[in-house]
């Protein structure tokens, strides 16, 4: 298995549906041919607790896989956007009953997700923050389930 | 040429900060806004520990973002004052992160095309961040704002209290404070809130009368309030007595 491989399996701490490849915070792997691998990742969040955990579990996976003078480096630029957040992430997140987000851009002009179970746009906000840096809490109006969207960014 | 003391100072506004909000988790009015309040502070520490951890790298003494932190007596903070005053009430920590995250999404808008590299990335990063924390913070300030007559007086008197402290935020970008003053006034408006006087220091249609009063600063020279000493023996206790520990 490549080192590629093996890092895009990790999957994220907190949202355990998506791989962190999938969720866009996976960079790059470069392999130098002599068993050393330098990992490339990016936070969500500025603040978000799980890179460390993140960064461990990269780490366990290579040694596992037989690379074990592997590096995991964080990178800010460019910022981590929702919209990095791939096609197959987004339908995981969907499917978990987490809204995925709309396009990233000025928070006043962002949709309404639509409620991730029985699809209809008529939600409401309840909260602007969520049980995680990047979700917002949402409730559907027609269904009337509170459901997790994650926030555009 | 970006310089240490201009990362403390942006680092150390953003540490306080956090230090303030991670205070009001269980106790604030409902639990949406616990959860909401601890995620502001996490962005907030977030970009402290990146503004903190270059400016440990640039001063080059071996000191990391904790040494910085957890190390340095108040004389040694580069932060406004405004974020090192008391949360008084609830009304008083929404102004302050109305008056902050105004100011810092100017700032951090301003600094993610700027010619240091490094700090263009953090600034890009947090740009965003502060976007939702403004937009919070505009939020409560109408609710309690246009409220019962008990929040808006409240609300009022916050945001006269602290009016004098938001000069202090413009000393290093002074002209940043007109676009500042055009989001405030446009929150204040619609929250029916009263802008105190002494306002439009840049403006050149302003009166005497309205650029005078008073203007507390000191805090990016290290001359700050007791209630910073405060604040930092109850964060920095527990790296003090146990040096180096970790979880």
């Amino acid at each position: 298995m490549s080192a590629q491989a093996v890092a895009a399996s990790i999957v994220d701490p907190e949202i355990r549906e998506l791989t962190i490849e999938e969720l866009g915070i996976l960079r790059e792997v470069r392999e130098d041919g002599s068993g050393g691998v330098v990992v490339s990742i990016t936070p969500t969040y500025s603040g978000c607790p799980a890179m460390d955990v993140i960064r461990a579990d990269i780490l366990g996976a290579l040694h596992r896989a037989g690379f074990s003078g592997a590096v995991v480096r964080t990178v800010l630029e460019p910022a981590w956007s929702t919209d990095m957040i791939s096609e197959a992430g987004r339908a995981k997140l969907a499917a978990a009953g987490i809204a995925p987000p709309g396009p990233a851009g000025p928070v006043t002009l962002a949709l309404p997700p639509a409620c991730p179970r029985c699809g209809s746009r008529r939600t409401e906000q309840l909260s602007r923050f969520g049980a995680t840096a990047c979700k917002a809490l949402w409730r559907c109006r027609v269904c009337r389930e509170p459901f997790e969207g994650v926030k555009p960014l | 040429m970006t310089t240490v003391e201009y990362l403390l100072g942006l680092g150390d506004d953003a540490l306080v900060e956090a230090q303030r909000l991670a205070a009001w988790c269980a106790r604030a009015p409902e639990m949406e806004e616990d959860v909401a309040l601890a995620n502001i502070a996490l962005d907030q520490l977030g970009a402290a520990r990146l503004l903190l951890g270059y400016a440990g790298e640039l001063e080059g003494l071996g000191r990391d973002e904790d040494a910085l932190a957890y190390l340095r007596d108040d004389r040694d903070f580069r932060n406004v004052l405004l974020v090192e005053l008391p949360d008084a009430d609830f009304g008083t920590m929404i102004a302050k992160l109305l008056f902050l995250s105004a100011y810092q999404v100017l700032l951090y808008r301003r600094l993610s095309t700027g010619e240091d590299a490094r700090l263009a990335g953090i600034a890009a990063k947090a740009v965003k961040e502060s976007a939702y924390h403004l937009d919070h913070a505009s939020l409560w300030t109408v609710r309690l704002g246009d409220g019962t007559d008990e929040s808006r007086r409240r609300m009022q008197a916050a945001v006269d209290e602290l009016w004098p402290y938001s000069h202090e935020l413009f000393g290093w970008h002074g002209d940043l404070r007109d676009g500042w003053l055009s989001t405030v006034d446009g929150v204040l408006a619609e929250a029916t809130l009263r802008r105190p006087a002494g306002g439009c220091r840049t403006s050149p249609a302003a009166d005497s009368a309205s650029v005078a009063g008073w203007q507390p600063r000191g805090g990016r020279a290290g001359r700050h309030t007791e209630h910073l000493s405060y604040l930092l023996g109850e964060m920095q206790v527990l790296h003090r007595a146990h040096p180096g520990a970790r979880w």
